[in-house]
C-alpha cells in the first residue's frame, strides 16, 4: 500500500511581533491509500497547523521552515500556486471545522457544490447542477433538490457540514483532510455526520486525515492514531494498540482524561473513573436547597424569513436540588439548559413558575434583595476567556465580591484572596497577574475562586469545562468534587456532555426543547435510560468502539494546569 | 503568543483572533523607530513651547512694528518676513499660538467632555434617555460642523474662547456616538454580567468596569479631533470671529495677509504652511497612538 500522504520532518513556525513560535517541530506522518488516520492532540499541539500545511493554507504569520510534504509522490511544498489550486478540492478534499462560516451565505447550495465540479473540469452547466444534486443526495440530505436551491442560512449546522462533505468529495479526491469536522455540532448530530463522512470516504476509496481533539472520535473512526503534543508526534500506532497499551505518559493522561472513553469504563467498573474520586450521592435525606415549579419562558425571535416567532425556551421546568449534592442538566444546544440556569441566577425573568431558594421565593427579587441573594448563589461561566475583566489583577478579580459586600478590609481581603487561590490549587504568586497571562484552566480556577469568595451555598456552573482541553477538564472536575466534599456546596451543573455529567452529578435532568424529558439518579439514568431521547444521547457519545479494562488510576491530581 | 498556535480547536475556546477582552496595545517600540512619528511629536512639542513661553522663542514684538521695515521678505532678521505695518510675522505667529491653542483645547475639551457624558448616559441608562440623546445627536450630525459653529458664534458672540466653545459643541456628536457604542459593547460583555452576579451595584459596574474600558477610544478620538479642531478654530478666526485686531491669531493672520498675496506672499503662505504642519502632525500622532492589534 503506497502512501497517499507522506510528511517528512515538517517544521512550521509562527512569527509574532517580537517572538517566533515553533508550532510544528519535525513531525513524520504517513497516510496510506484508503486509510483513515486520526491526528489527536490538545490546543496548541500543532495538529491543525499540520493539516493546514498539507494543503498550503497556513495563516499569513506561519511559514514552513523545513521538511517536505508528498501527496501521491509530489512534493507539494515546491508546487506553484496554480498547480496547488488544482490539487486543493481536486486530489485533496478539505472538510473545515466551522460549517457556519465555510459556505458563502449569499449563494445557493447547489451552485456552490457545482462550482467545485466546474473548477476541476468534471462537469459543466446543467450536468454540473444535476451532479450537485446527486452529491447532496449521497450525503443523505433529505430532499436534495430543495437543499440545492436553498441558501446556507436555511440549513442547520449538521446539514451544512454534510454539504461541505459533499463538496470535499465532489472531485473524487485521493485524500480527505477533515479538521475537527464535528466539533461545532451537537453530539447526536456529530455521530450522524461522522457516519456519513466515513462511509463516503470509504466508498470513494480515499484516504483520510482526521484532525480531532476528541480521542473518542479518533477511537471510533480511525485505523491509526497519531498523538501530537507541543508540535511533535509523541506516539503513533494502530487505534486498538495505542488505546489499549499506550506507551507514552502523555497518551496515557489523554486517555485517562477523555470523558467519552472513560464513560464506558464506568459502565463496567465501580462508579466512576480514573482520576475522579468515587462520588456517591450523600446518604440520608437532605433538605432541598433549591426547587423550581413550572418555570416557563418565551423568547421572541426573528425567523429566517424575517417574521417574528415565539420560541419556548423553558416549558414548565420543575427541578429539585438537595443541599450538598450536584444536579446535572444535560441537553443539546437549544434545549433551554442555559436559560434555566440564567433564570435561576436571576439573570432572566421567567414568564411563569416559581423558584424557591432555601425556602424563600426568589423568583421576583429585584434591586437590593436580588443583590443580597448573590451572597449565597454564585455563577461560573462557560468561557473563562471573557468572564474575567482583562484589566484587573487576579487579586482584584477574586476580591471583587468581598469589596461589593464590604467584607473585611484591604488586608484581610488580600489574605482571603491568597487562601482562595490555594483552595483552587493556584500559586499565590498569581495574585498580581492579569487574566491575559493565564492559561484557560488557570482562568477557570480564578473564576471558581471568585465564585467561592463569599462562601455561597449554591454554585451554578454553566458548561464550566467545555471550553477547556480534556486533561484540564479532568483536573477542574476533580477540584469541584473536592470543594463540594469540603464545604458541603450544592452545584447546578450544566453540560452538553453526558460523560462529564456522569463524572460529577448525583442527579441528572435531561432537557429537550425546553422541557424535562427524564430525571433520575445519575448512575441509574445513564445505565438504564428510560426515555428514548436519553438513550439516543448516550449512544451518540463517541468512543463506543472500544471498551477499556479499568486501569490503575493515574496521578493527575498533582499536576496543575 | 501561544494564541498564535491555536488554529481552530473550539475545546480551547480560542480562535485566530486574540481572546476577547485582551486589550490591543499601542506599539511604542515601532513608533519610536518611525521618523515621521518623531517629527510630528517634535512639531507639536515646539508649538506647545511657543504657546507657553513665546518671549523665549522670538525677540520680535507681535504688536508694534518698525514702519521702515514694512513688507520685508523672509530673511535672517525676520524668518517669516514682516507685514504692512512692519511687524515681525514670525513673532505674531508665535504669540498667536497661545490664543489659537487655547481655543483648540477648549474645543476638544468641550467636545470630549460633553460627548462622553452624553454617550455614557445614553449607553448606560438606555430606554428613553438613550432614545432622546441619540435623536438629538443625529440632528446635530445632520448639520455640517462649520455651519453649526458659525450659527453658534452668531448666538454666543465673538472671541477666542467662544470660538473654542462653538467648535467644541459641533464636535460633541462624534464623541457621544463613540462613547455610547463602547459603553454598550462593554455593558453587554460577559465580565460585566459576572460583576453583577458577584454583587456589583450599577454604580460600581459603571465606575470599575465600564468607564475605564470605554475611555481609551475616546482619548484616541480626542487626539484625532485635535487636528480638525485646529483647522476649525483657524477657519473661524480667518472669518474674523476670533480675538479683535491687533491681537494675533493663526486664522486671522492668514486673512490679513490676503490683500498682499500678489506682492507679499509670505504673509499668507508661511502661517498657512505652519498651520498645515501642526494639523498634519496631530493627525500623525493620533494615527500612531491608535491601538493596534498584535500584527499577525
Amino acid at each position: 500500500m503506497s502512501a497517499v500522504l507522506r510528511i517528512r520532518d515538517l517544521h512550521v513556525s509562527y512569527h509574532g511581533t517580537r517572538s517566533r513560535v515553533q508550532a510544528v517541530r519535525g513531525i513524520d506522518l504517513e497516510v496510506g491509500g484508503g486509510e483513515t488516520v486520526a491526528l489527536v492532540g490538545e490546543s496548541g499541539s500543532g495538529k491543525s497547523t499540520t493539516a493546514q500545511a498539507v494543503i498550503r493554507l497556513l495563516p499569513p504569520a506561519a511559514t514552513v521552515t523545513a521538511g517536505s510534504v508528498y501527496i501521491d509522490g509530489t512534493d507539494i511544498l515546491r508546487l506553484r500556486e496554480p498547480a496547488m489550486r488544482r490539487l486543493r478540492g481536486g486530489t485533496v478534499g478539505f472538510v473545515p471545522q466551522d460549517p457556519g462560516t465555510a459556505l458563502n451565505p449569499l449563494e445557493r447550495i447547489g451552485w456552490q457544490v457545482s462550482q467545485v465540479l466546474q473548477l476541476h473540469g468534471i462537469a459543466h452547466g446543467r450536468r454540473a447542477r444535476q451532479r450537485a444534486v446527486e452529491l447532496l443526495a449521497e450525503v443523505a440530505l433529505p430532499d436534495p433538490e430543495r437543499v440545492a436551491v436553498s441558501l446556507p442560512a436555511a440549513l442547520s449546522g449538521g446539514m451544512r457540514q454534510r454539504v461541505l462533505i459533499a463538496m470535499a468529495l465532489a472531485a473524487q479526491p485521493r485524500l480527505v483532510i477533515a479538521d475537527e469536522p464535528t466539533s461545532a455540532l451537537d453530539v447526536t448530530v456529530q455521530r450522524h455526520v461522522l457516519d456519513i463522512l466515513q462511509s463516503r470516504v470509504r466508498e470513494h476509496g480515499a484516504a483520510m486525515l482526521l484532525v480531532t481533539h476528541d480521542l473518542g472520535v479518533a477511537a471510533d473512526r480511525a485505523d491509526r492514531i497519531v498523538v501530537m503534543s507541543h508540535g511533535t508526534v509523541v506516539e503513533q500506532g494502530s487505534a486498538r494498540t495505542l488505546l489499549r497499551q499506550p506507551r507514552h505518559p502523555y497518551t496515557r493522561e489523554l486517555i485517562a482524561s477523555a470523558p467519552s472513553l472513560t464513560a464506558h469504563v464506568a459502565a463496567s467498573a465501580p462508579f466512576p473513573v480514573e482520576g475522579v474520586e468515587p462520588h456517591r450521592a450523600p446518604s440520608g435525606s437532605r433538605a432541598t436547597l433549591l426547587h423550581t415549579r413550572g418555570l416557563t419562558k418565551d423568547f421572541r425571535a426573528r425567523t429566517a424569513r424575517g417574521d417574528m416567532a415565539t420560541v419556548r425556551a423553558l416549558d414548565g421546568v420543575s427541578i429539585d436540588i438537595p443541599e450538598g449534592t450536584t444536579l446535572g442538566i444535560v441537553g443539546e444546544s437549544g434545549s433551554g439548559k442555559t436559560t434555566l440556569a440564567r433564570t435561576i441566577a436571576r439573570l432572566e425573568q421567567a414568564d411563569s413558575g416559581t423558584i424557591h431558594f432555601d425556602g424563600r421565593d426568589i423568583g421576583h427579587l429585584q434591586g437590593e434583595p436580588q443583590r443580597q441573594l448573590r451572597r449565597n448563589l454564585q455563577v461560573v461561566y462557560q468561557n473563562p476567556y471573557s468572564s474575567l475583566q482583562p484589566r484587573f489583577t487576579v487579586e482584584r478579580i477574586v476580591t471583587e465580591p468581598l469589596r461589593h459586600f464590604r467584607v473585611g478590609d484591604r488586608r484581610t481581603r488580600r489574605h482571603r484572596a491568597a487562601a482562595l487561590l490555594e483552595q483552587v490549587a493556584l500559586a499565590p504568586s498569581l495574585l498580581t497577574r492579569r487574566p491575559g497571562e493565564l492559561s484557560g484552566g488557570q482562568r477557570q480556577r480564578v473564576a471558581i475562586a471568585r465564585a467561592l469568595a463569599l462562601s455561597p451555598r449554591l454554585l451554578i456552573l454553566d458548561e464550566p469545562v467545555s471550553a477547556l482541553d480534556v486533561t484540564v477538564q479532568a483536573r477542574i472536575l476533580n477540584l469541584l468534587t473536592a470543594l463540594q466534599r469540603e464545604h458541603g456546596l450544592t452545584f447546578l451543573f450544566i453540560s452538553h456532555d453526558l460523560a462529564v455529567i456522569r463524572q460529577i452529578a448525583h442527579q441528572v435532568v435531561v432537557m429537550r426543547h425546553g422541557a424535562v424529558v427524564e430525571v433520575g439518579p445519575a448512575e441509574q439514568l445513564l445505565r438504564h435510560p428510560r426515555h428514548p431521547y436519553t438513550r439516543q444521547l448516550l449512544d451518540a457519545v463517541p468512543g463506543g468502539a472500544f471498551v477499556f479494562p479499568p486501569s490503575p488510576a493515574h496521578a493527575i491530581e498533582g499536576v496543575l494546569t | 503568543m501561544t494564541d498564535l498556535l491555536v488554529t481552530g480547536e473550539p475545546s480551547a475556546g480560542r480562535l485566530h483572533a486574540p481572546p476577547p477582552g485582551v486589550r490591543p496595545k499601542v506599539q511604542w517600540r515601532r513608533l519610536v523607530g518611525s521618523p515621521s512619528f518623531l517629527l510630528s511629536v517634535a512639531v507639536l512639542v515646539m508649538v506647545v513651547v511657543w504657546a507657553v513661553v513665546p518671549e523665549a522663542i522670538t525677540a520680535g514684538d507681535p504688536l508694534f512694528g518698525d514702519s521702515a521695515d514694512r513688507l520685508l521678505p523672509p530673511g535672517a532678521d525676520h524668518p517669516f518676513g514682516t507685514d504692512q505695518l512692519g511687524r515681525d510675522v514670525f513673532a505674531r505667529f508665535v504669540y498667536g499660538t497661545r490664543t489659537s491653542l487655547y481655543a483648540t483645547l477648549v474645543a476638544v475639551g468641550v467636545a470630549a467632555g460633553g460627548g462622553a457624558l452624553l454617550g455614557v448616559i445614553a449607553g448606560f441608562a438606555g430606554g428613553v434617555a438613550d432614545a432622546v440623546i441619540s435623536r438629538v445627536i443625529e440632528v446635530l450630525q445632520a448639520i455640517p460642523g462649520l455651519l453649526l459653529s458659525l450659527t453658534l458664534i452668531a448666538v454666543l458672540g465673538f472671541g477666542t474662547g467662544k470660538i473654542g466653545l462653538a467648535v467644541g459643541i459641533s464636535g460633541i456628536p462624534a464623541f457621544a456616538r463613540v462613547m455610547r457604542a463602547e459603553v454598550l459593547r462593554i455593558r453587554g460583555s460577559l465580565y460585566v454580567e459576572a460583576a453583577r452576579t458577584v454583587g456589583a451595584r450599577p454604580s460600581a459596574v459603571l465606575a470599575e468596569h465600564v468607564l475605564p474600558s470605554a475611555l481609551g477610544p475616546v482619548v484616541a478620538l480626542g487626539i484625532l479631533e485635535l487636528a480638525s479642531a485646529v483647522l476649525a478654530v483657524s477657519a473661524l478666526s480667518f472669518l474674523g470671529f476670533g480675538a479683535p485686531p491687533p491681537a494675533p491669531e493663526w486664522g486671522s493672520m492668514v486673512a490679513e495677509g490676503r490683500d498682499y498675496l500678489a506682492t507679499a506672499w509670505w504673509l499668507t503662505i508661511l502661517p498657512g504652511v505652519a498651520i498645515a504642519a501642526v494639523v498634519v502632525s496631530a493627525n500623525r500622532l493620533a494615527r500612531g497612538l491608535r491601538p493596534h492589534e498584535a500584527s499577525q
